[in-house]
């Protein structure tokens, strides 16, 4: 039907496919680092826990030489661990920010935008991986001035960076998803605290695999931390080694992205009813 | 008990199907429910084209269910409506676009400065890259916040903040406006500048407004049309100047919410609405 409001006044044509979502899923993330920008006191104080881990718990295990390593010092091995878990105790509150902005009237705005479901989630999960690489290079800091035998060729640092990103961007997301469905603060405080000590502990970020129990290795196996620590154990310390292997670990983070992103797009406009 | 439908105006109430071109919303039958409670019954109105259109009622009257409805925030329960020409049900990406719509809250991000808020608007709804700046500069000027662009909102007063919201709402040049509530909490100072922004953004784009509010001298001043809402139905319709008339040579125009609603303190939304209010009302200062 060939009506009055045939199109909108003043928006602009696609310039090539996609070009519409790419440019809203990256607004969306700007909108958060912009933020970051302003106040990255967080960045900061994030940072107490990985230097609290390394100096006392990495210290005094490696001294006992009680956990298996593979033969690289303890606290070397721990510090890929302790750089996952700082991805993750980031990520995993990051849905509180959306139910904080759904109670400020914020999340309506956009949801009223003509932006995708989709854009919306994906563009939250890329601003919660900028947020990481910043943890991440303070983390590397802080493991130099620890003379953590660390790796620094590009592919493994290129890889780094890839395996913190894809971490930050499945717990983050699956945050979005317990956030959508709490939908109150003090209810998502509780869960974020149930969950991010078993998701810790149930991995391999302090000890190896074959530490474990056998019915606490099983549960490791469909923990993505597990799949991320092992990735930067192969990429991030000089004599680290990967149980899965470096693609599978990827595979498996990619895969369970692509199905928590589908997930949350699904919820997210559900947050505001 | 009020009154219903007998009051309305015919042609207005009921939609014609046939040129909804001249309408820019146009309800059918819309409908939605909470469970048992049904907050919006069976609704029929046309808002036309370049108007501005107040709807009145009581908190919990279903206005705000309606506009959450009408900007695709909300799926109907039941019925469908046009809004532009499109779909609410059937195309909400379009309806989308077409639209600009102020929350009730307070939707201008605290920890961004005017640009950026304006910046990341244009961007979501596709203002053209060539034309982002110059429509920024100029939505900035309009809502006369220039001087303070780069200050963080989170430090602006409730008047700037709601003028900020609406540059952001109309920076795509929406054929239709949205507004939830535009001056609560604010000072009469504040509200007076609002109302003038809301007039020039009409008389400068001919954008529809459509607006709800609980102040009387509001819609008086503004509206052109209000529609009075009463348990999720319409229960009057007109130019204010004719619902007052038809009550009584003195009366205002609460006087004419009063006899439509019958609304009583007993009455008038739940915790959440109050809550909400409130925080809104804390926040503007």
């Amino acid at each position: 039907m060939q009506h009055a409001y045939a199109a909108p006044h003043g928006v602009s044509a696609e310039t090539f496919p996609g070009e519409e979502f790419t440019r809203q899923t990256l607004a969306v993330a700007e909108a958060d680092i912009r933020k970051l920008i302003h106040d990255p006191v967080e960045l900061f104080t994030r940072m107490v826990q990985p230097a609290l881990w390394l100096l006392i718990f990495g210290e005094v295990f490696t001294r006992i030489r009680a956990i298996p390593t593979g033969g690289i010092p303890y606290i070397d091995f721990m510090t890929p661990g302790i750089l996952a878990q700082n991805v993750l105790f980031g990520a995993i509150f990051y849905g509180i920010s959306l139910i904080w902005e759904r109670d400020l009237g914020i999340v309506h705005k956009y949801l009223v935008s003509p932006a995708s479901r989709v854009a919306l989630v994906l563009g939250r999960a890329i601003s919660s991986t900028a947020r990481a690489v910043c943890q991440m290079v303070l983390v590397y800091i802080l493991a130099i001035i620890l003379r953590i035998h660390l790796r620094f060729d590009p592919l493994s640092l290129a890889g780094v960076v890839v395996a913190v990103m894809l971490g930050a961007a499945v717990f983050s997301t699956f945050s979005l998803i317990a956030a959508c469905i709490v939908k109150s603060r003090d209810r998502f405080m509780g869960i974020g605290q149930v969950l991010t000590m078993p998701l810790f502990f149930a991995s391999n970020a302090i000890y190896p695999l074959s530490m474990m129990p056998g019915w606490l290795r099983a549960f490791s196996r469909f923990n993505p931390l597990s799949y991320q620590v092992d990735a930067l154990r192969r990429l991030m310390v000089v004599g680290g080694t990967s149980s899965f292997g470096l693609p599978f670990d990827f595979f498996v983070l990619g895969g369970a992205f692509a199905l928590l992103i589908a997930i949350a797009s699904r919820l997210y406009p559900k947050i505001i009813i | 008990m009020p009154e219903t439908t007998d009051k309305l105006n015919p042609a207005q109430a009921e939609p014609s199907g046939s040129d909804s071109g001249s309408n820019a919303v146009e309800t059918r039958s819309l409908t939605r429910r909470y469970g048992e409670l049904v907050a919006v019954d069976h609704l029929n109105f046309v808002c036309p084209s370049g108007a501005i259109f107040g709807l009145l009622g009581p908190n919990g009257a279903g206005k705000s269910t309606l506009i959450k409805m009408l900007t695709t925030l909300l799926p109907p329960s039941e019925g469908t409506a046009l809004v532009a020409g499109h779909d609410i049900v059937h195309d909400p990406r379009a309806v989308r676009r077409s639209i600009g719509y102020v929350s009730q809250m307070l939707s201008a991000d605290g920890d961004l400065s005017a640009y950026e808020n304006l910046s990341i608007s244009a961007k979501l709804y596709g203002v053209p890259r060539a034309e982002r700046a110059a429509r920024i500069e100029h939505a900035l000027e309009f809502m006369d916040l220039s001087h303070v662009a780069g200050k963080l909102v989170k430090h602006y007063s409730g008047g700037m903040i709601r003028k900020l919201e609406i540059a952001q709402s109309m920076l795509h040049r929406p054929h239709i406006l949205f507004l939830d509530e535009p001056t609560v909490g604010l000072d009469p100072i504040a509200k007076q500048s609002v109302w003038q922004n809301i007039r020039d953004l009409r008389e400068e784009f001919g954008t529809t407004i459509l607006m709800t509010t609980h102040d009387m001298q509001e819609a008086d001043e503004l509206c052109e049309t209000v529609a009075f809402m009463h348990s999720g139905q319409l229960a009057a319709m007109g130019s204010p100047a004719t619902l007052k008339l038809a009550l009584g040579a003195d009366a205002s125009l609460g006087d004419v919410f009063i006899h439509y609603t019958g609304a009583t303190i007993s009455e008038g939304g739940d915790f959440r609405d109050a809550a909400r209010l409130r925080s809104t009302t804390r926040r503007l200062g």
